[in-house]
């Protein structure tokens, strides 16, 4: 892989040159948190950014994206899917959050493939960044494997103090650096730099999980009757915000609107949330995940059990928003290392018949 | 942020209905309607029982409704057997032949034929659950040949809500079909058999590892049905089952079916009994 150098004093006029050709989004600061959004000024990034309120999965995945347009005044029905292509740069994206987009580009590539998300996928152009520091003590990266450089991305950036190490990812990215000035190639030096800075980030980071996550879908699946799910539902005020910080959920609602001619108008996708009250609810009122605790099962089942069998990824990246966010202060890291607890016994039992 | 029209880009949606015209309006009891829709000219249309469409009122929105037509009866042409019971639903009743109307799909797995074949069929409609299962009757009927028995015991709350009387008449009337129908709540008229569905199951003798039993009704049914099918020593693998639930986008994205590790509108709706017992979300 190609790796470059830009002198850090260049990184402004670059991202000036980025901004005018693309819809340059990135970090930036709102109040005392940071947000992914349109960057104008190049003093407005936050490369310092811990972490985000959303993930930038809002800029592939809108919290509400119309699919299709209407209008039924005519003898036929004209509609038309829309599609969102503008050339956009998602600047700065956490290598956790690029986990996650990867796992997106499967639910939304496999099966039936999704032309709104793909469209939008691929007319996004992301430069990631590699974390040097844990982003909060939320996060968990390490023990998920998202620490480190995934693929997906068509430029990654390390801090090395005074210039920044930028590896290719693809053909884009290379269009990308193009806007740069002052870009070399790296020496020995940098190279040598670059290692020392990976090797000190390392240990900085713990992991949290008393266990590997290949032992996830078993895990999950053998604790599919354990009471730690009702006290985690008793807890559970069922009120989604995991969902909506979460970088992998993808559930959708859809809607239709119409215009004040009653003729005319769009449907739209939003947002949905698993862990909501009538998420399962069918006609006639029945509801087959009609307890919070139920539901919260779900949650782990799909990201920890499913998403892996069914993508090879881990549904979960680590990145800690959820716990954060919680209201109730329910963590994964929490919920899985007490799942493990409770199933040491049980193995170890096993062991025992088996010698 | 402009979007852009589709037209330009040669981009195909998997949320775009295609447009179809309303042909024949029926009603089937108070609540039920049985709307045929045509496909346009030179449309292809081809599905299996079991399966389900995305139906599309624009401006009201879409709902997954199960095809109630047998393939081997229609060729440009499906039926849709709907209750109204909600907005889309409502704005289905109030449809007339010559109106146009959005169809998704067919989606789903459909009954598994092949797996049918040269089994005693035993088939256990609740209510509204004979919509989807009068696609696989038919079908079954039309190639009769290649099975055994056919029983069909129908459940319904009151007489009037029985569907389809029509075509339950020439089913009593054929010899290679044995029809029983019951009802909770009887009214005057009613000389039939009074009770919920599972009495149905004291009459009948069935050879138990040769028969297929399919059922399909409201959510409460199913248990009981099944502790029946298992009583008569229905092997797991060979009762099936249709399950109703809110598929949003019908092609595996939206998670609105998903039970456990299963998408319902691409797995489903059409399980084995074996296939999901273990799963809490699926029958409670």
């Amino acid at each position: 892989m190609t790796l470059k150098i830009l002198p850090k004093k260049a990184l402004p006029a670059w991202l000036d040159g980025l901004h005018a050709n693309y819809r340059l989004v990135g970090p930036r600061a709102k109040q005392e948190n940071f947000v992914f959004d349109v960057i104008q000024n190049a003093e407005d990034l936050r490369l310092d950014y811990n972490t985000t309120i959303l993930p930038p999965k809002k800029v592939l995945l809108p919290q509400q994206e119309t699919i299709l347009q209407f209008d039924t005044s005519k003898d036929f029905h004209q509609v038309e899917p829309v599609f969102e292509d503008t050339p956009t740069v998602l600047f700065g994206v956490h290598t956790c959050d690029m986990h996650a987009i990867n796992l997106m580009d499967q639910v939304f590539g496999q099966g039936y493939p999704d032309a709104h998300y793909q469209t939008r996928r691929q007319h996004t152009a992301i430069v990631t960044l590699e974390c040097l520091n844990p982003c909060t003590e939320f996060c968990f990266c390490k023990s998920m494997e998202t620490l480190s450089v995934p693929e997906g991305f068509d430029l990654h950036i390390t801090d090395l103090g005074n210039v920044l190490a930028i590896e290719i990812g693809s053909g884009q990215g290379l269009t990308l650096l193009q806007h740069a000035k002052m870009v070399r190639d790296a020496g020995p030096k940098d190279y040598q730099h670059l290692q020392d800075v990976m090797s000190e980030k390392w240990p900085r980071f713990a992991y949290q999980l008393d266990f590997d996550i290949t032992e996830l879908p078993s895990l999950i699946a053998l604790s599919y009757k354990t009471e730690v799910w009702d006290s985690l539902g008793d807890r559970c005020l069922g009120c989604g915000i995991c969902n909506v910080v979460c970088p992998t959920c993808n559930c959708f609602d859809v809607i239709d609107e119409v215009d004040f001619d009653l003729q005319s108008g769009s449907r739209y996708r939003i947002w949905d949330s698993c862990q909501l009250d009538r998420f399962c609810s069918v006609a006639g009122g029945h509801d087959f995940r009609s307890s919070r605790a139920n539901r919260l099962r779900h949650r782990f089942l799909h990201k920890f059990k499913y998403q892996p069998e069914t993508y090879k990824i881990v549904g979960c990246v680590g990145c800690g928003r959820c716990a954060q966010e919680c209201l109730v202060h329910i963590s994964p890291v929490d919920v899985l290392n007490e799942l493990y607890r409770r199933q040491v016994p049980f193995a170890s039992i096993e062991q025992e018949v088996l010698v | 942020m402009k979007p852009i029209l589709a037209e330009k880009m040669k981009l195909l949606s998997i949320y775009q209905p295609s447009t179809m015209l309303v042909s024949r309006v029926e009603s089937v009891t108070e609540l039920e309607k049985l709307i045929t829709i045509e496909l346009p000219e030179g449309g292809s249309f081809q599905h299996r029982p079991g399966q389900f469409v995305e139906v599309s009122l624009l401006g009201v929105g879409e709902a997954p409704i199960s095809i109630s037509s047998s393939p081997s009866r229609t060729t440009n042409s499906f039926e849709l057997c709907v209750r109204r019971v909600g907005s889309v639903t409502n704005a289905i009743h109030a449809l007339s032949p010559g109106d146009l109307i959005g169809i998704r799909g067919p989606f789903g797995n459909g009954f598994p034929m092949e797996r049918f074949r040269g089994k005693d069929l035993l088939f256990a409609p609740g209510g509204l659950g004979l919509a989807p299962l009068r696609s696989l009757i038919n079908e079954v009927i039309d190639d009769r040949g290649n099975f055994g028995r056919v029983v069909i015991l129908y459940g319904a709350r009151h007489p009037s809500e029985l569907l389809f009387r029509d075509e339950l008449e020439t089913w009593k009337e054929r010899d290679d079909v044995e029809l029983h129908v019951t009802v909770d709540r009887p009214d005057e008229y009613w000389k039939g058999k009074v009770g919920v569905i599972t009495t149905l199951f004291y009459d009948i003798q069935i050879h138990p590892r040769n028969t297929v039993a399919v059922t399909c009704g409201p959510p409460v049914m199913y248990r009981y049905v099944i502790m029946e099918l298992l009583g008569k020593s229905v092997p797991e693998g060979n009762i099936w089952l249709s399950l109703e639930r809110r598929m949003k986008c019908g092609v595996g994205k939206c998670g609105h079916c998903q039970m456990g590790s299963i998408y319902t509108c691409l797995d489903g709706p059409v399980f084995s009994y074996s296939q999901i017992k273990h799963l809490e979300e699926a029958l409670s």
